[in-house]
């Protein structure tokens, strides 16, 4: 056996610790009693118990989510939209302008959109009158304008991966073509839809940069709002929040791996299936 | 021939400056099966999409069963494609599958049952009826795909490399599976394939395609025996051919062959003129050989240059004092020990040949 080198082992340790220990600290001093960030006062969840009978806080997260699942959900459909007409319309007037326009924001700084989006609001609430104020609206919009993008790389790559003759051959059974698009294509790229959903989701949900240009008074997500507190000085209920944060995230992946592992489980099945088919 | 289902009449179709088929006309009788024959490009894939209705014809008109095709989309055709890929929709199962079509039928979804049932019975099936097309085997998806297309009983099917993604065995027995279905249900099929030996099992009729054009339409026995060209010729099976000079025209025609260094004589056929440069093409099957000198015409001597034995046959190259190569196929009759081998390397032979089975070719 190859002997393994202690160089790399430190090297690995070395970077862990670069990754974890300042989450593990957070979560350590959450349960902190005393008031001060960096002086140990005992074990409490008093912080835990402040988090949850302040009304700011749980306002902002329920605001957070529903931006989040609106924008998602309007950015997943014009992103599906835009993705199957760049993978399926070959040849049409300005597509080159038009694929280009769609992947630009994918490498715009998010500065540069925070600020063209926060003109662009003035100048409609100026000329048009709609949205009048800046607030849920205009945020939620600006998330559906900077989230699709995502959506439409990854539904376009589905479709160009996707045999196109499955199309043909439901057209050829006698279906129309909005029949093809409803029985065949969105079934076939469901997946991709929904991991452009859970991608945008995720985007709106921590985003704090385009959010800040577009967000107007009383419209306070939760990242803005740990931001705008971290900026007194980090407190210990943050600290709450964010293990609290910590471990909602780590459930998921835990559960997402739980459900890759039994994908692959049965996929592995299956072969042995049209294996045996075979006899 | 009985009233043609399928009437291609000067169909061309192209692609910028490409043109894939070049001015087809043809007839598909009902009940028949039709083979496109040709290499890759050659076009027959691009006619099969014509037919469903996938691409239209740049020039010229297709009828199916006497109805112009024209303003016809492909889901109202009364055309079936099996797809190469074999294209099973992956999300649904065997049966969804070979059900699909007929949700567009006006049936009961009792018939309809009935009939997923009888097509999952007619290709074998049935114990697989709930499984996705990724839990069954390559064989049994092209089945599913055969009876997906078969299930709203189509007047044409259409079949683009029915068997080009299985392997060998499986590819044989599912040739004879495919005619006997086609002979149960009398559905028409157009089956477009590369594969020359495929074509001439399967079909009543083949047309060779090349370039886009096609260059000879008939019975399998007719194109192999009779090609009109040497491409024709070279496709179907091997072919020794020489440059040759028309002498004589008589019973049979004798034509001057430089490379064999004599005279030999061919079958008649009309239209040449004496001193005519054409083609002699001779089939290697078509040659004996002898291990001693034989008399009368048709003769030519040579010398074993090589030989290749594949079990049930031997393919000889005999080497002629020009240089030329003959290419002679002999079955081993005899049981096949190094001994009784019926020539060996360096060995004087001689060739002969019935003269009805030299071919000359204009083109």
């Amino acid at each position: 056996m190859k002997r393994r080198s202690p160089f790399l082992f430190t090297m690995l340790g070395f970077g862990f610790a670069f990754f974890y220990i300042p989450i593990l600290s957070m979560i350590v001093y959450s349960f902190n009693a005393s008031r001060l960030a960096t002086v140990w006062g005992g074990f409490s969840t008093k912080w835990y118990g402040s988090l949850m009978s302040n009304g700011q806080v749980g306002k902002a997260l329920w605001l957070s989510l529903e931006i989040a699942v609106i924008s998602s959900t309007c950015a997943t459909i014009f992103g599906t939209m835009a993705g199957i007409a760049l993978a399926r319309f070959t040849k049409f007037r300005g597509r080159t302008l038009f694929s280009g326009l769609v992947t630009a924001p994918l490498i715009m700084p998010e500065v540069i959109t925070g600020i063209s989006s926060l003109i662009f609001f003035i100048l409609m609430a100026q000329y048009v009158g709609w949205p009048a104020a800046r607030g849920f609206t205009t945020v939620t919009l600006a998330h559906i304008t900077f989230s699709m993008v995502f959506v439409t790389t990854i539904v376009q790559s589905r479709m160009l991966s996707a045999d196109r003759a499955i199309e043909e051959a439901a057209m050829d059974l006698g279906s129309r073509p909005w029949q093809v698009m409803k029985d065949i294509t969105l079934p076939v790229i469901s997946p991709a839809i929904l991991s452009g959903w859970l991608l945008a989701f995720t985007i709106s949900m921590d985003d704090v940069v385009i959010t800040n240009f577009t967000t107007g008074p009383g419209t306070t997500t939760l990242p803005i709002l740990i931001w705008s507190k971290v900026k007194l000085g980090v407190t210990p209920d943050i600290n709450a929040l964010a293990t609290l944060i910590v471990l909602a995230v780590g459930v998921c992946v835990l559960a997402a791996g739980v459900a890759m592992n039994r994908a692959e489980i049965k996929r592995e099945r299956d072969r042995r299936m049209a294996y045996r088919a075979n006899e | 021939m009985t009233e043609p289902l399928v009437r291609i009449e000067g169909v061309s179709k192209s692609f910028g400056t490409f043109q894939a088929v070049k001015n087809v006309s043809l007839e598909v009788a009902k009940g028949e099966i039709f083979s496109l024959l040709g290499g890759s490009g050659c076009g027959k894939t691009t006619l099969l999409r014509m037919l469903a209705g996938f691409e239209a014809p740049t020039v010229g008109k297709i009828f199916i069963d006497g109805v112009d095709m024209s303003a016809v989309p492909p889901w109202e055709r009364p055309v079936h494609m099996m797809f190469q890929s074999y294209a099973l929709f992956p999300h649904m199962s065997v049966e969804k599958n070979v059900g699909y079509g007929l949700k567009h039928e006006k049936m009961s979804a009792a018939e309809r049952q009935d009939r997923v049932r009888q097509m999952l019975d007619l290709v074998q099936l049935t114990p697989f009826a709930t499984r996705k097309p990724h839990q069954i085997s390559g064989g049994q998806r092209q089945r599913v795909a055969l009876a997906r297309a078969l299930a709203r009983q189509p007047k044409l099917l259409l079949l683009d490399e029915p068997l080009a993604a299985l392997d060998k065995k499986l590819r044989e027995h599912t040739q004879f599976e495919l005619m006997s279905i086609q002979e149960r249900t009398g559905v028409t099929f157009i089956v477009v394939t590369h594969d020359q030996e495929e074509a001439m099992t399967l079909s009543d009729r083949i047309a060779v395609m090349d370039q886009g054009v096609v260059r000879q339409i008939g019975k399998p026995g007719a194109v192999y025996e009779f090609p009109n060209s040497r491409f024709v010729a070279n496709f179907l099976g091997s072919i020794n051919a020489w440059e040759a000079k028309v002498v004589s025209i008589g019973e049979v025609i004798t034509v001057d062959v430089p490379a064999l260094g004599q005279q030999v004589q061919a079958r008649f056929i009309q239209g040449l003129a004496v001193g005519q440069t054409v083609t002699l093409a001779l089939r290697p099957e078509k040659i004996t050989i002898h291990r001693s000198p034989v008399e009368g015409v048709n003769v030519i001597a040579g010398e074993v240059k090589d030989l290749a034995y594949f079990g049930k046959d031997s393919l000889y190259r005999i080497a002629l004092p020009s240089g030329q190569l003959v290419s002679v196929h002999a079955v081993n009759a005899n049981r096949g020990a190094e001994e009784d081998r019926l020539a060996d390397w360096y060995d004087k032979v001689w060739l002969t040949y019935p003269p009805a089975s030299a071919i000359l070719l204009v083109e």
